[in-house]
């Protein structure tokens, strides 16, 4: 391996190409979501004229390298300056574009809040942010590098749509809907090594969760990158004689209630994975909605508990936080073992 | 007509003082409201709408208008009166001026006031605004302008230098940002608070022309603006409007109590008397 080419796996950035099967958790990916956001965006600009794409001086890490070279034209590098770019895109999209401007998740969501709320959400520009590189798929770059705030602080502006990407596919599919979706929307993607969850482009809805495994006796609702490691844990589950159902709540914001209800009323659990703060994203929204509805179910939010995750390499961080198919499946078992002795 | 022709200017120093006027009796609407904000800004609004913007307010959403961004969105209580004076909307509809629900507030709403190009309020992101409207602009292959309010004050975010940079970086020669430079924000003399100067040296750093102007100085805005270069692939144009935070109204001139208030009683009368209008 050539020191550029070491340089580039070390910046999360290496073109494994799609003959490389390596995952963060040595699972098998196929496809991969983050080189396909470039791929993808130019195949849709061949047709879209409404298409540009911003990023922050991570064209490497996110692929718009795909999509300038291209579509040089429509391809803005602001350089490290993820305010400007998100103003920016919302100067834009006044002007009839449709921006979608790219940047790791913490700084998107963090650093670009108050530019996603009041220049992109409020006045209602059809500007895409993508976070990418979301939760703590960063691994050993630390604290400043994790996104495990994004979806409970994009969550919480009005009129604002946050989705979450499965895989390359799911990405695929999100991209060709967020064209004619009305209003500004957060974006989020892993770090581009995700495996398979859909064997082909999905039909999906925004608002719509999409029930990827039926089961009786629990529900495992995740989202984005979480959403494999729940397959994972059922396939463990079901081995134990639990039959789990795979909620892909990939629509965080705004939440797919009726699934959320569906799923405590048939199969009596629900458990919520997610890779960030379970305080205030996803695991929270289902909370809110299964209270508010008075639902008395069994209930866990799991994620990381309201704390900064250390370094680490990935597939450490997600095995210490029991974010993998074995950690998810032990929790699992821990709620419904605790439910038994519920009067 | 002559740029600086007698009638021309009697005209615009008339529709300046209109500003004026307007943000006096809107305020008691409100019972609260922006004046010196407004005030030192008022020949800018009147130069720009009413001599050098490419306007048709019977078409707000015309794609080759050109654009304007009040950064400083605290003055919009002087720029509502332009809009409706130009045939934006009816200006009886000012009268809900603040009210609930109306369109009307603070700050300026673009979803809901006809010719209001961008919504701000948050200050620091109009540059970027602007930035990105006159990218879009190049793109598209129009051949219009964005020009954009700041306020001195403002210049402390640092998102301005972040758009200053990409517009210099881009060559953003159909951009025109403006600041209004009245010296004052609400806890003191910009100089002391966090100094500004020397605006232009700054923005010329980072590739941009500058120039400076009286701003309360209706001929020599009329010749700058209309001197400005071509729009094409030049760098980007900053205009350094001297002007004085409260002018016309001598207790508000340079008074920090002025930023935000509101006159009362005889106070009214007497403001309006001094900016040439009859008693209430």
């Amino acid at each position: 391996m050539s020191t550029q080419d070491q340089s580039e796996l070390f910046n999360g950035t290496a073109n494994v190409g799609l003959k490389d099967t390596r995952s963060v958790d040595g699972t098998d990916t196929r496809a991969i979501p983050a080189f396909v956001f470039g791929e993808e965006l130019a195949h849709l600009a061949d047709h879209d004229p409404r298409i540009v794409v911003l990023t922050a001086d991570l064209a490497r890490s996110n692929r718009a390298t795909d999509f300038a070279a291209r579509h040089p034209e429509r391809f803005v590098n602001v350089g490290i300056a993820e305010k400007n770019m998100i103003t920016m895109a919302a100067g834009m999209a006044a002007s009839g574009y449709i921006p979608f401007a790219a940047t790791f998740g913490a700084f998107a969501a963090l650093l670009g809040a108050e530019q996603i709320r009041t220049d992109c959400a409020y006045p209602g520009m059809p500007v895409r942010v993508v976070g990418h590189h979301s939760g703590m798929s960063m691994g050993f770059y630390g604290t400043s590098h994790h996104s495990l705030e994004d979806l409970g602080m994009m969550r919480c502006i009005a009129d604002l749509t946050v989705v979450c990407a499965t895989d390359a596919n799911h990405l695929r599919a999100l991209l060709r809907l967020s064209l004619d979706h009305p209003g500004a929307m957060y974006i989020r993607l892993g770090r581009g090594r995700d495996p398979q969850v859909y064997d082909e482009v999905p039909d999906l809805a925004i608002g719509r969760a999409e029930t990827v495994r039926d089961g009786t006796d629990l529900t495992i609702i995740a989202t984005g990158s979480e959403v494999h490691p729940a397959l994972q844990a059922a396939d463990e589950l079901a081995g134990a004689g639990v039959s789990t159902r795979v909620v892909d709540m990939f629509t965080v914001a705004p939440l797919d209630r009726a699934a959320v209800l569906d799923a405590a009323r048939s199969t009596g659990a629900v458990l919520t994975v997610e890779e960030g703060n379970v305080t205030g994203g996803l695991g929270s929204a289902v909370a809110e909605c299964l209270f508010e509805a008075g639902a008395r179910v069994p209930f866990r939010r799991h994620g990381v508990s309201d704390e900064h995750v250390p370094v680490g390499p990935p597939a450490a961080l997600y095995a210490h936080y029991r974010l993998d198919g074995p950690g998810i499946a032990r929790i699992a078992r821990e709620l419904l073992d605790s439910s038994k002795g519920t009067p | 007509m002559p740029l600086t022709s007698t009638d021309k200017v009697a005209h615009l120093a008339d529709r300046a003082r209109f500003v004026r006027t307007e943000t006096v009796r809107l305020t008691r609407i409100a019972g609260a409201g922006h004046y010196s904000a407004v005030f030192s800004c008022a020949e800018l609004f009147a130069v720009l709408y009413y001599a050098q913007l490419r306007l048709d307010p019977s078409r707000p959403d015309w794609p080759d208008r050109d654009r304007f961004v009040l950064s400083k969105g605290h003055a919009a209580i002087g720029l509502y009166p332009v809009l409706a004076d130009l045939g934006f909307f009816d200006p009886s509809e000012l009268d809900t001026y603040t009210r609930l629900g109306s369109p009307f507030g603070d700050h300026p709403d673009m979803r809901r006031i006809p010719g209001v190009d961008f919504s701000s309020g948050s200050l620091g992101h109009g540059l970027s605004i602007a930035a990105g409207m006159a990218l879009a602009g190049r793109m598209s292959g129009s051949d219009h302008r964005t020009y954009c309010m700041l306020g001195d004050g403002e210049l402390a975010e640092g998102q301005i230098w972040e758009a200053a940079m990409s517009a210099g970086h881009f060559r953003l020669g159909n951009l025109v940002a403006i600041v209004d430079a009245n010296q004052l924000g609400i806890d003191g003399f910009v100089r002391d608070v966090m100094a500004a100067e020397p605006i232009d040296r700054r923005f010329a750093a980072f590739g941009w022309q500058t120039h400076r102007v009286d701003g309360h100085d209706i001929p020599a805005l009329l010749e700058l603006f209309a001197g400005l270069p071509g729009a094409a692939d030049g760098p980007p144009q900053l205009v350094v409007a001297d002007t004085v935070k409260g002018k016309g109204v001598a207790r508000m001139e340079l008074s920090p109590d002025w930023h935000v208030g509101n006159l009362a009683g005889a106070d009214y009368d007497d403001v309006l008397a001094e900016l040439g209008q009859e008693r209430a």
